[in-house]
């Protein structure tokens, strides 16, 4: 695995709002692809759960923002550190073609997945050709 | 040689010494700009306490099966795989970042660890491994005796 590629970014400016918490702020890696019904969206948040992710859609931008806490192992100093902890925040712009009211999420080993299903009317049509 | 003569003539400014300066501060930024180049991946945290020693790594989305952790004398070694989604017909990548294939970490711990009694956890993808110290490791006290 190429090392850039699990390495963690963090947020230059995280986003337009001020942040109220204190910290650090990653974008978490994301892939996306295309499927003939939806539009899947994976991203890497690793100590993030179920309970602590947050997605928002506003009109066409979608934002998914995880919080962890800072660890700290009790009795214990960190003696080598080679990655940060802290929240993940970013943002996207997604097109009219999906439905926002059936977006679906799902948090797994410190993966979140998102489902964005296309609306009806994007949904590819057939066009039968008649001979005349 | 030559530098020393320039220091000899008692003269103030040293163009050897300028030279090297300059070569040394190039290094500096070199290996600050990226300084993960030397490391692997995972990226690891450890963690230390008298007895106990333990190594943090973040591994989003890894099948536990996948992960193989060894450990020799005070030598850890993380090997594993992870996995990439595996797309169906007529799906297409719009943007691919996550990074997937095998990866291996060996690192040297602080102290002997006692192979036996080394527990490891996967929680919210992020691998916690803790590593006991050995018995014949652990410090003795030594006692003074007076007479």
């Amino acid at each position: 695995m190429a090392t850039k590629d699990i390495e963690k970014r963090e947020a230059q400016s995280p986003s337009e709002t001020e942040r109220t918490r204190s910290g650090r702020v990653y974008i978490p890696s994301v892939d996306i692809y295309d499927s003939k019904d939806a539009v899947l969206l994976v991203a890497d948040m690793p100590g993030v759960n179920e309970e602590n992710v947050d997605i928002t859609l506003e009109k066409n931008v979608l934002t998914i923002s995880g919080t962890v806490d800072p660890v700290a192992f009790e009795g214990y100093r960190l003696a080598y550190s080679e990655y940060g902890v802290g929240d993940y925040q970013r943002s996207f712009t997604i097109s009219d073609e999906i439905d926002g009211d059936r977006i679906e999420a799902a948090v797994k080993n410190g993966v979140l997945r998102l489902t964005l299903p296309k609306t009806e009317k994007v949904k590819v049509k057939k066009i039968i050709v008649r001979a005349e | 040689m030559f530098r020393q003569d320039f220091r000899r003539l008692g003269r103030g400014w040293d163009p050897f010494r300028e030279v090297e300066t300059l070569r040394r501060e190039m290094n500096r930024l070199f290996t600050q700009a990226d300084p993960r180049s030397a490391q692997g991946s995972p990226a690891l945290n450890i963690w230390v306490q008298d007895q106990n020693v333990l190594v943090t790594a973040e591994l989003p989305g890894i099948d536990v099966q996948d992960i193989d952790i060894s450990v020799i004398g005070e030598t850890l070694t993380l090997k594993g795989e992870r996995k990439a989604d595996v797309l169906k017909e007529g799906e297409s990548y719009h943007r691919r970042e996550r990074g997937s294939g095998s990866f291996a970490r060996t690192v040297k711990l602080p102290f002997r660890v006692e192979a036996d009694k080394v527990t490891a956890k996967y929680e919210r993808g992020i691998l916690q491994i803790t590593l006991p110290r050995a018995e014949e490791d652990k410090p003795k006290k030594i006692q003074i005796k007076s007479k």
